[in-house]
């Protein structure tokens, strides 16, 4: 992978000072337009010097230090605070900015909310462009169309005459084979022509507006920086593609870039607030809101989205941030309800309304339902993640557009002849999901009614299956297999695609396919032992709609192997509190089969896939490596490149940076010494030397840099010095070569950070990046741990530099002291993204 | 600048439609409510379905299932059978929806079109020779911002308000091509 080559991708982070670089090599022609605003004086730096503007801001493809991060706001507040009782102006600013936090998760409420009330609205009605237009209001869904109409019967409840299908607008007769054919050609053609205009128009103006976005919020709320990847465009394009998208009947879903579309807001709005558009930590607290309220408009589910924001995407998430999380949520889910896009005066299409009870047998399907989710995750995880790196590697994934064409193509073809299948998708949930009362005349509901007539609405008993429901359960039965295989190639198509929708699809189906199955086993054996106690002849103990429920959340459970959010998610959307013991056995039994199959959900396969540096925090780090088995440079490579305190002239520091890509160096006493001092970053060391080679006076090639509190003598002649102080990290984490992995992989999680030194009674070694922590996982995880037995690893361990007698080994084999030879080596978090064909 | 504009559009429709919502539901459109019974098949009589525009107070099968299609004594059994919904929606915020989300996806769709198929042969035109001498890679790939690395070079010589709303697009241009390379080229994000 080239990425390396060319790390200074544009930026395009939505706000208004964006910084541009001209795109040289690499190197010191910096063109810094950025960060006037930024004050990079922390109490990390030496605050005598002026700030340099742009200093402490990130590169494209970097991880951010949360720690210098949250430095920096301590420092923020603490000069907000001690400023605050000088005028009224300064109080007012103070408080400002401490309700800053509540705007703007106000705000990027309101929009998602607003945001997803539009993407509703539309999509059901571009949907329904598929079939036919409303001749009356072209406006209205056929839905809508029909609302007030008196036309509508018993039977056919969607029929009206203002609603016209495109077979009676273009040829004039509704019925028959010729209708048939038409309204098949118009739904091929509309279908085609959304997946068109939206691969287009990804294409043309946001590519990062594709996929589901998740993968990607998980690794930026890591600390991960995709400029542009919640930007203002790629906002509008992903918004106004995923109507497309759903519209176009392909095997997708909304609610994944739903919450890609909230981070999108609330990093727009962060734009408006100095507190969080200058520090990367603190947006991270607002996208982890905003990521909340993405998946309450989604579901309709506030708190649902809280626990997924917390369980599923955040990666620091404090108490405060949970308290904003909850308000944006409940702030998105009044905005959608008050648009109320459904008409049914709630979140979702498919909420359920029964509260029948269930019996202790029927755990027992309920399991079975969660095997199958487990199976079915594992499944789709291994075949997707199997065809994405098809498309990721091979040529194929050069033609984007076809692709998406063909998969449409495929997806309506096969879709329109079954009923269930042509539906919208969120339709076909909510039918699955609906009880058979009196009052339903689908297929599905097609019993054979035997019970007289003075019976009270609420309890019907069990009944005999009739012809349609039979019929139904087969063409289910074709809709289950067409779904798992469409939605297999699908996810990872170069359109907003999220999985929640198809998962719960391919679930419903299936549960209900057991449900009405254990339904009809109660009724024809209502003597068995398990049946008696409960199903006599005439009682109502089996609702279908419960298993598809209790089977959708088992196979998004499989997929996506959350536990709690997505029961509590699923329970908001019936709003029935006894169906909780079901859908967590079978969530939990799916992540149990599902993990023993593979540990990871769809989302870290992703995120492994693509190579983010993602520091999986649920993941134990069991090995027993040491820092300096990790550390960089190894054994072969050249040495650290390091600068000195004050005896480098600008001139070699813009050597050391051209001919090296390492992105930060250390600063050590002197070549002699070799004590550290600090760290600095390449990207702040050249900003600075550009901005100081601009702006001061005689800084010339042959001035001395100096990074010391005092400037060393000089002799007459030569030029004034560069004072660097204020750029250097005076307080670089640093471990020593013996600290064992666990603890260094523990920091690194605990504390979000960038890198971190090696040090030896006080003498720089090397360097541990987030990038060699994640190789290093790898390297472990396919070289199985050495064949040492177990209780090898309790004793107290040698690292490898000791003797076996626990004594200090002479360390000549050690990396660093190569003598005072000229140290230039230096690894840093590289720029690119690992590279995955070594994953 | 479209982007900015449709952003705008968006992000300013978004909150209009919800102060709209309470405007709207304020004055509430008489075709925005209806009472919607549905009566399954009792007896002899067959399932059906009532429509009607009442309040929420007057929704129930008494009021709404006109002309009654039992005689007195069944009324109550029938009736129970029934099941009515108080529905309400509101058609502007629909028709409001509709024309923003049509009228951006139109402007984008222009925008796209005047992109990939009229600036290039505007480009042409203005720039002509020395153009097709100094990008014939670019031609080869058929990217439609692939000239912008020169457009962006020239503009930035330039220096006056018309030119900076150029050197905006053009940056943005650049950004985008960017992107494109490292998700559809590269395969380095979003595979």
């Amino acid at each position: 992978m080239d990425v390396s080559s060319d790390p200074y991708l544009p930026y395009d982070g939505g706000g208004d000072n964006i910084p541009l670089r001209e795109l040289h090599k690499r190197g010191t022609h910096y063109t810094m337009t950025n960060g006037g605003s930024i004050n990079s004086s922390t109490h990390l730096l030496d605050l005598l010097d002026e700030p340099i503007p742009g200093v402490g801001t990130y590169d494209d493809f970097h991880t951010i230090d949360w720690v210098r991060e949250k430095c920096k706001d301590r420092e923020r507040h603490r000069r907000i605070n001690s400023k605050k009782k000088e005028s009224a102006w300064e109080m007012t600013k103070s408080l400002y900015d401490a309700w800053s936090g509540w705007l703007v998760v106000t705000l990027t409420g309101l929009a998602s909310g607003a945001l997803a009330g539009l993407i509703d609205i539309a999509a059901d009605w571009m949907t329904d462009l598929k079939e036919g237009i409303c001749l009356s209001a072209l406006w209205f869904n056929h839905e809508q169309c029909c609302w007030g109409s008196n036309e509508t019967t018993f039977e056919e409840r969607d029929k009206c005459p203002q609603w016209k299908t495109w077979a009676e607008l273009i040829i004039g007769q509704a019925e028959g084979p010729g209708s048939y054919i038409m309204n098949y050609i118009m739904y091929i053609f509309w279908a085609l022509s959304f997946a068109f205009l939206a691969v287009s128009l990804v294409k043309i103006f946001a590519p990062y507006a594709c996929g589901s976005g998740i993968p990607e919020i998980k690794t930026i709320l890591s600390g991960f920086i995709i400029r542009g990847y919640l930007g203002k465009w790629t906002l509008l394009i992903k918004t106004i593609t995923l109507v497309l998208a759903v519209a176009s009947g392909l095997s997708l879903g909304k609610e994944g870039p739903l919450v890609h579309v909230a981070c999108c807001c609330g990093n727009i709005f962060s734009y408006l607030f100095p507190k969080y558009s200058t520090n990367e930590a603190k947006k991270r607290e607002v996208l982890s809101a905003a990521s909340a309220a993405g998946v309450s408009v989604a579901f309709g589910a506030p708190i649902g989205g809280v626990l997924f924001s917390l369980e599923e995407v955040s990666y620091y998430f404090p108490l405060k941030t949970l308290w904003r999380s909850f308000f944006a949520a409940l702030v998105a889910a009044f905005v959608l309800r008050s648009i109320n896009p459904f008409g049914n005066s709630r979140l979702v299409l498919f909420y359920v309304e029964y509260h029948t009870p269930w019996y202790l047998f029927e755990l027992f399907p309920f399991i079975l339902l969660g095997v199958f989710g487990g199976l079915w995750g594992a499944f789709f995880i291994r075949a997707n993640i199997a065809w994405c790196r098809r498309r990721k590697s091979t040529k194929f994934g050069k033609y984007p557009v076809l692709e998406v064409i063909i998969v449409a193509a495929i997806t309506a073809v096969i879709a329109f002849p079954n009923p269930y299948t042509r539906l919208n998708t969120s339709e076909l949930i909510k039918e699955l999901f609906t009880d058979c009362g009196p009052l339903e005349s689908s297929s599905l509901c097609d019993y054979r009614n035997d019970m007289n007539a003075s019976k009270i609405v609420d309890d019907i008993p069990d009944r005999p299956a009739g012809t349609g429901v039979y019929s139904a359960i087969w063409q289910l039965c074709l809709a289950l297999i067409f779904k798992i295989i469409m939605t297999v190639f699908t996810f990872g198509i170069k359109v907003p695609s999220g999985l929640f929708i198809p998962s719960m699809a391919i679930g419903a189906i299936a549960g209900r396919i057991v449900g009405i199955a254990v339904e009809q086993l109660a009724y024809y054996h209502h003597d068995w032992f398990i049946f008696k106690e409960w199903c006599e002849v005439g009682a109502d103990c089996i609702t279908p709609g419960l298993y598809a429920m209790v089977g959708a959340a088992a196979c998004l459970g499989g997929v996506t192997r959350m536990t709690v959010s997505l029961v509590v998610i699923v329970f908001e959307l019936t709003g029935g509190l006894e169906y909780i013991v079901p859908l967590m056995a079978a969530v939990m039994t799916s992540k149990w089969v599902g993990d023993a199959f593979g540990r990871e959900g769809i989302y870290e396969a992703h995120i492994r896939l693509n190579g983010y540096p993602f520091l999986d925090a649920k993941e134990e780090f069991t090995h027993t490596t040491l820092a300096a088995d990790v550390m960089r440079p190894r054994r072969s490579d050249p040495p650290l490149a390091v600068l000195t305190q004050d005896n480098m002239t600008v001139e070699d520091i813009e050597n050391l940076i051209n001919e090296t890509s390492y992105n930060g160096f250390p600063v050590i006493m002197s070549k002699e010494s070799q004590r550290l001092v600090g760290f600095a970053l390449r990207r702040d060391l050249t900003i600075a030397i550009e901005s100081a080679r601009k702006k001061q006076e005689g800084i010339v090639g042959s001035s001395r840099v100096c990074f010391a509190q005092h400037t060393p003598s000089l002799p007459a002649e030569s030029p004034r010095p560069l004072k660097l102080r204020s750029i250097l990290d005076m307080s670089p984490f640093t471990v020593t070569d013996h600290t064992p992995m666990e603890i260094v992989v523990d920091i690194f999680r605990k504390l979000g950070l960038r890198q971190c030194l090696v040090t030896h009674n006080g003498i720089v070694l090397g360097i541990i990046t987030k990038k060699n922590i994640l190789e290093h996982l790898e390297q472990l995880k396919q070289h199985v741990e050495p064949l040492a037995p177990p209780w090898h690893y309790n004793k107290k361990r040698y690292p490898p530099s000791y003797g076996p007698d626990g004594k200090p080994r002479s360390r000549i084999n050690n990396v660093q002291l190569k003598p005072i030879a000229e140290e230039r080596e230096e690894t840093e978090e590289e720029v690119h993204l690992l590279n995955s064909t070594t994953l | 600048m479209a982007g900015g504009a449709g952003l705008c559009g968006l992000l300013g429709s978004a909150l209009a439609l919800a102060g709209f919502v309470g405007l709207v539901t304020g004055a509430k459109n008489f075709e925005d409510v209806r009472c919607k019974c549905i009566c399954p098949p009792y007896k002899d009589h067959p399932g059906n379905i009532y429509n009607k525009n009442v309040s929420q107070k007057d929704c129930d099968c008494l009021h709404v299932v006109e002309p009654m299609p039992v005689p007195g004594p069944d009324v109550e059994a029938y009736c129970l059978r029934c099941e009515c919904k108080y529905e309400e929606r509101s058609s502007v915020t629909i028709k409001v929806t509709i024309i923003i989300y049509l009228s951006i996806l139109g402007l984008l769709l222009l925008y796209m079109v005047y992109l990939t198929l009229v600036e290039p042969i505007l480009k042409r035109r203005l720039f002509g020779h020395s153009q097709l001498i100094q990008s014939d890679e670019d031609i080869g790939d058929h990217q439609p911002f692939a000239n912008a690395h020169d457009v962006l070079a020239r503009s930035r010589s330039r220096a006056n308000v018309l030119n900076k709303v150029e050197y905006a697009q053009q940056r943005w241009k650049l950004q985008v091509q960017e992107q494109r390379k490292s998700v559809f080229d590269r395969h380095v994000v979003l595979s």
